[in-house]
């Protein structure tokens, strides 16, 4: 079990976002989560890796408890991408490199430049490595900082809608990615999304939100028309095209 | 077979950002020499005149008594003092940019300087520390400097401290801080405006006159409080070099990457703040140069703090050396206040940077 998380709720001063959060995932899980905009996708995941403070609830990686360990120590376990990102004025290796922070005590090692290189590799960034980033596409940026959590060398990856401003082609590529990524390191991601196709594709766990709280969570097997229409508030049809699950909005 | 391609372009790819970072040492390492070389000038330029040789003799300690009272007493303190405050100045504003995600924010963002005035004025006219005994620049005197340095410093880091505080305890956003020390610097300007109302002729000139920046008010005592500041601040601030480039990347991600966010924040501020009080409070408000000197320093040595910080500290020193050696020497021997030269020269070459834009690689 890489991650479990137990009891989680969070609130604002006039209302609560989540509430009795609880599940765990495993080595090689691609987790997606589900949920209409403002259903607390982004809260859940600021609140696995502590960027929120949870009100009650605790959160277990490989088994120790997370809020228990230091930032530091949390952030060599967990790497995060948020929903939106800076596009600074920094050269892509200097932006991956920098997600060896938190093994850097002065300067970077050997090791942190090789590690760094080989997360550009693996996102097939190599020719990028000295371009800035504010210069690059949307879709490439995006690849830049996944890798530059990949170079974390975590345990779990927290991806906030890594796929949502992105074109057909691009989504496709990074949820490749992170499929492979997630099978090749046997690490675990979760992955909060708006394109069910797409989740259906390349996820296998779901974890369905509706107003802050797990509506049905599970294999593909939650992921029933009457579900998604419970979730939505839409009806939907599920169809298969080539043995591709399809939704589709009736 | 097939494994020895990926080791080689690893290699290649390494030896490529040895390279990139070489050029970034390279501009470290001209800017350290113009530093030597305006020293050098500065400490030559002047009233008395000596000659190169009799500088070089004078600062090894082999002068004759006139060069060694001339060097030692008056120009090295005064060029010392233009080296370590315009680095200090020049880095808090760095960091201070870095900090609050501004590009416009400067070492007084949070209202140093206005509070430092503030404090000066007090000590000048309530406590009566100042007068004015004939016309001209030289003709006012602060007749207890010490009071008057305490009583800014002291203004500067309450005002300082009241927003690090607000900031703490209210969790205020680095928008709200600016916004504060917006608020805070009118509060304390408007407190020098109806203390100077109040005020005899000669006590408002002895304040206004304290309020120009004069890196002639340093003495060896002065240059050493300096040298020990900015010399600690710096050493702080290459210690969270890799905090501030993640928090250059956003707030999230960088909590995300081990930062702490709040703490780092607080850490900076507060010793920005502090370099900025203790020089103003020697040496008077001397602008500019610490938005100006970080920011020149972005456009050419890019944003990565491990090269921003010492380059942005050696680009403070270069403007306000020269900034002094020109208004010590333009219309000689009137000396002009060098806070109004240093946004005299550092504004154009600014805006010429900024229509050059980022072509450069």
């Amino acid at each position: 079990m890489i991650l479990s998380v137990e009891g989680l709720a969070f609130n604002y001063p006039s209302r609560s976002v989540i509430k009795d959060i609880k599940f765990s995932i495993s080595k090689g899980d691609f987790l997606a989560i589900l949920g209409v905009n403002g259903a607390g996708k982004s809260t859940l995941l600021k609140c696995i890796n502590r960027i929120l403070k949870p009100h009650t609830g605790t959160v277990f990686i490989k088994g120790e408890e997370a809020f228990k360990l230091g930032r530091r120590e949390l952030a060599k376990r967990i790497g995060y991408v948020a929903q939106r990102n800076e596009s600074i004025r920094s050269t892509v290796f200097d932006a991956v490199l920098l997600g060896r922070k938190p093994y850097i005590q002065w300067e970077a090692s050997r090791e942190d430049l090789e590690i760094a290189q080989d997360a550009l590799k693996s996102l097939g960034l190599t020719e990028y490595a000295l371009r800035y980033l504010n210069e690059l596409s949307g879709g490439e940026q995006q690849k830049v900082v996944i890798a530059r959590a990949l170079a974390q060398k975590p345990e779990l990856l927290l991806l906030d809608e890594p796929t949502s401003s992105l074109d057909l082609k691009n989504q496709f590529e990074v949820a490749k990615i992170i499929k492979k990524v997630v099978k090749e390191q046997q690490i675990a991601a979760v992955v909060t999304m708006h394109d069910l196709n797409l989740a259906i594709r390349f996820a296998d766990k779901f974890l369905l939100l509706k107003d802050g709280k797990i509506f049905a969570a599970g294999g593909i097997e939650v992921m029933t028309p009457e579900n998604i229409e419970s979730v939505y508030s839409v009806p939907v049809k599920i169809d298969k095209i080539e043995d591709v699950p399809v939704v589709i909005p009736v | 077979m097939k494994r020895e391609r990926p080791i080689i372009n690893t290699s290649n790819n390494t030896a490529m950002y040895h390279k990139y970072t070489a050029k970034k040492k390279v501009v470290i390492s001209l800017l350290f020499l113009l530093i030597v070389i305006a020293s050098l000038f500065a400490i030559n330029a002047g009233s008395a005149s000596l000659n190169l040789l009799q500088v070089i003799q004078a600062i090894l300690g082999d002068g004759t008594d006139v060069s060694d009272i001339v060097i030692w007493q008056i120009r090295l303190p005064r060029v010392l003092a233009a080296i370590i405050a315009g680095a200090g100045l020049s880095v808090a504003g760095c960091v201070m940019q870095n900090n609050l995600r501004n590009p416009l924010a400067s070492p007084s963002t949070l209202g140093v300087s206005n509070a430092a005035a503030f404090g000066a004025n007090v000590a000048i006219i309530v406590f009566g520390a100042g007068s004015i005994h004939s016309a001209g620049a030289d003709a006012v005197m602060i007749n207890n400097p010490y009071l008057v340095t305490a009583s800014a410093f002291i203004w500067a880091m309450a005002g300082t401290g009241i927003i690090l505080l607000l900031a703490r305890f209210r969790s205020f956003s680095p928008e709200a801080m600016v916004l504060a020390g917006v608020a805070l610097s009118s509060l304390f300007s408007a407190g020098t405006i109806l203390i100077q109302y109040f005020a005899q002729d000669v006590q408002v000139a002895a304040a206004v006159f304290w309020t120009f920046g004069d890196l002639g008010r340093a003495t060896w005592n002065e240059v050493f409080i300096l040298a020990g500041i900015v010399g600690f601040s710096f050493i702080y601030f290459m210690f969270r070099r890799w905090e501030y480039n993640a928090l250059d990347s956003g707030e999230e991600t960088a909590k995300s990457l081990g930062v702490h966010v709040e703490n780092i924040r607080m850490g900076g501020m507060f010793i920005a703040s502090l370099i900025t009080a203790v020089s103003v409070s020697f040496l008077g408000i001397i602008g500019f140069i610490g938005l100006v000197g970080p920011q020149i320093m972005r456009r050419i040595i890019g944003e990565d703090h491990r090269y921003l910080i010492p380059a942005s500290a050696l680009a403070g020193s270069v403007l306000l050396l020269v900034s002094d050696t020109l208004a010590r020497t333009m219309v000689a021997p009137v000396v002009l206040p060098v806070g109004a030269i240093t946004s005299f020269f550092g504004a154009p070459l600014f805006l010429y940077l900024l229509a050059r834009g980022y072509q450069k690689k």
